[in-house]
């Protein structure tokens, strides 16, 4: 019996098709794009149709607005600091607390070196307050960053409205779209968003490849300096199999961007459904109705994530955990935290994240398989019976 | 995902004495769920020889603290309270072939349990001072707490300063930037500012005897005082007594180092305990190697011999 890989929001199977086209630019096609010769015209024609299709995923205006860079992470980074260089004056940033790490440790940084970052806080459903943050709009803002969607509970947030709201008041709009890219429709040409970020691994391309946007006109910095690759906008060598791997996987994202909103999301329910029914004191994290078609994020209920997932790992099913003990601290995730879960089921929330490559056969096994680990685990705990029992008010949250 | 070893895999996956003991005459709780894991440990104590008849656990935590728990539960069971007093979180992941070092707490959740489980028995109050901050170092484990409190109670102002009482920050180094991050808030409460110290200051501090090649770069002159020739056994006393002045130190750590023979300039040791795992074992063996140079009054390389290179030895 194969194992069950429900973990797409951390990373996903390269397609078979787009391994099959990256190929050649390891051992045919390997000049350097910048070279004059045959060799790098070649590659280079093949980067520019990697930049067209990346265009059409994003529905960029312009093909030359999409930087390849090699990483969300560094996208994230340059769309940052090159707003806050690019408008030395100006010494505050708006983010929220559900942001990704790359975000967030980067903004908490720039706080030590004396810049100001208000951080939007959410509701029990991860939803934010637009009333708060159009308040925190002003001149002294350098840039917006929000991400358009949540990696753990697959919220999706109102980035287009948030990026018109900061146009009005003069400020840079910047959203991390690693999640959102391949999964939900982007036509950026019609929006106020000035960068956006997507890293090539989410939606099958390989991992070290990804896209910073900078819409025309955009006032920037690089944040690599050297040659002129990317109009000089982000120095080195073009990774060119990578690259042109990423304009396959976006070809191929916006292809089957139905089949994930129809066939992936009606698993994703069953899953989830399937779960809910068949185990006690567990619910659904974040937005249910504004949300990715492939993600759930469920809590449970006494129990630790890090154990249930050791558990799913032994019967061959890889998920995800929100408890943070996977990276070594016994905190909840801040997603958690920022919800306000309740600590009884903080510590216990597990992610499954689908892609098109999961069959129901799958998620069959999945729901089979999970009652029985939580009610082992839970056995082993101190608090489950006496939670249960004592129907005392910290065992026993209300939900909202 | 974790390096478990299999041990810890075996414990966690088939734990055993879990469930709470019939009739317990001693219970020790643990952790919280704010904590982000818990141990509750319940035994049954003969009255008479106070021995650990029975032992049970319930573990809210992850693989590691399930892992633990039946491991501690293992350890005690038949034992009289004093003796199994003596077990510490150390015991708990030699028992378990070692644990990650960002999960050594689990391994003291469970000696705490035990201690508040002897002091219930015994009708003394316990205070659960279970209280963990964010990991700073994972080499050693030493949480963000751990650094705060250090920092304030002896006044330390420089990375230095904070490895030297609590070990973080001795070994990669991934960590100082964490740690000057901690000093410039402290100090900053106190109205004080925090001074790096200057890189030129921190590569001395840094730099170490080279085993191979017997560099001595450590800003200070190592160069082996001449001294009068020494006998064989005037030599082999010499280092001898040498080790033995070390090891001391070692031992409480709990780690040791053991002579194993020696080789015209070569002198090849043996590590024990914590010693062989520790990733300060370089730094360790490079002060001994100073130590000898200097009593020898001779460039000698000090070698760590494998146990397969001592079993070759030993059948010369």
């Amino acid at each position: 019996m194969n194992d069950i890989y429900m973990d797409n929001n951390a990373t996903t199977m390269v397609a078979p098709e787009v391994l099959e086209c990256m190929l050649p630019f390891f051992c045919e096609q390997y000049g350097n794009a910048s070279s004059m010769h045959s060799f790098g015209n070649k590659v280079g024609m093949a980067l520019r149709e990697a930049r067209q299709q990346l265009q059409t995923l994003l529905g960029a205006e312009h093909d030359s607005e999409v930087i390849f860079t090699s990483c969300g992470t560094e996208s994230d980074s340059t769309a940052i600091l090159s707003a806050l260089r690019a408008q030395p004056d100006r010494k505050e940033i708006i983010t929220t607390e559900v942001e990704h790490p790359a975000i967030l440790n980067l903004c908490n940084n720039l706080e030590l070196q004396g810049y100001t970052v208000h951080y939007l806080k959410v509701d029990k459903q991860g939803c934010l307050d637009l009333k708060a943050y159009k308040s925190l709009l002003s001149e002294r803002v350098a840039l917006v960053s929000v991400m358009w969607a949540n990696n753990e509970t697959g919220n999706v947030y109102p980035v287009e409205t948030m990026a018109a709201m900061a146009e009005a008041a003069n400020v840079m709009f910047h959203t991390d779209a690693v999640q959102a890219a391949g999964k939900l429709p982007i036509n950026l040409a019609n929006s106020s968003i000035h960068m956006l970020s997507l890293s090539g691994h989410k939606l099958h391309a390989p991992k070290g490849i990804g896209v910073l946007y900078l819409k025309r006109g955009t006032r920037f910095r690089p944040l690599l300096r050297g040659g002129h690759q990317e109009r000089g906008r982000r120095a080195g060598t073009e990774n060119t199999a990578s690259i042109v791997a990423l304009g396959k996987a976006a070809e191929l994202a916006l292809a089957h961007m139905a089949y994930e909103n129809s066939v992936v999301s009606k698993l994703r329910d069953k899953l989830e459904q399937g779960i809910l029914q068949a185990v006690p004191n567990c619910f659904v994290t974040g937005n249910t109705l504004k949300r990715l078609p492939n993600t759930t994020s469920i809590a449970f209920e006494f129990i630790e994530g890090e154990a249930l997932l050791l558990l799913l790992n032994k019967q061959g099913i890889a998920a995800s955990s929100g408890s943070a003990c996977t990276s070594g601290s016994l905190e909840p995730s801040h997603v958690m935290k920022a919800m306000g879960i309740p600590l009884t089921a903080a510590h216990g929330t597990l992610r499954f994240s689908l892609s098109r490559y999961n069959t129901e056969e799958e998620v069959d096994r999945v729901i089979a398989a999970v009652p029985g680990i939580v009610q082992r685990l839970r056995s082993l705990s101190p608090y489950w019976s006496e939670g249960v029992q004592s129907g005392d008010a910290e065992f026993a949250p209300i939900y909202a | 995902m974790w390096e478990y070893s299999e041990k810890v895999k075996q414990h966690f996956f088939d734990p055993k004495n879990a469930g709470a003991v019939v009739d317990a005459n001693a219970v020790g709780d643990v952790g919280s769920l704010s904590c982000g894991d818990a141990l509750r440990l319940t035994l049954k104590v003969n009255p008479e020889s106070e021995r650990i008849d029975e032992a049970g656990f319930q573990t809210f935590g992850c693989g590691s603290a399930i892992a633990s728990s039946s491991a501690l539960t293992e350890l005690i069971k038949g034992l009289t309270l004093d003796e199994a007093l003596k077990i510490d979180n150390q015991d708990i992941a030699d028992f378990l072939d070692g644990l990650p070092p960002e999960k050594m707490h689990c391994s003291v959740m469970g000696q705490e349990a035990l201690e508040a489980a002897v002091a219930n028995y015994r009708g003394e109050e316990i205070v659960d001072d279970h209280e963990e901050g964010a990991l700073i170092c994972k080499c050693f484990a030493v949480d963000d707490i751990k650094v705060r409190e250090t920092v304030r109670k002896h006044q330390l102002s420089s990375v230095e300063d904070v490895t030297n009482y609590t070990k973080a920050g001795g070994a990669c180094s991934s960590c100082h930037e964490a740690i000057e991050h901690i000093l410039e808030e402290e100090l900053s409460a106190l109205g004080q500012a925090f001074k790096p110290a200057p890189i030129a200051k921190r590569k001395a501090a840094a730099n170490v005897v080279q085993i191979q090649d017997m560099q001595v770069e450590t800003g200070e002159s190592y160069a082996p005082k001449k001294k009068a020739k020494l006998s064989n056994l005037q030599r082999m006393k010499l280092v001898e007594k040498t080790l033995e002045g070390i090891r001391p130190t070692l031992q409480r750590d709990h780690g040791d180092v053991e002579l194993i023979e020696i080789d015209g300039k070569h002198i090849n040791v043996s590590l024990k305990g914590a010693c062989t795992s520790c990733q300060l074992a370089d730094d360790t063996l490079s002060g001994l190697q100073k130590a000898l140079i200097d009593a020898l009054g001779e460039l000698v390389e000090l070698h760590v011999l494998s146990e397969k290179q001592q079993h070759n030895l030993g059948g010369l």
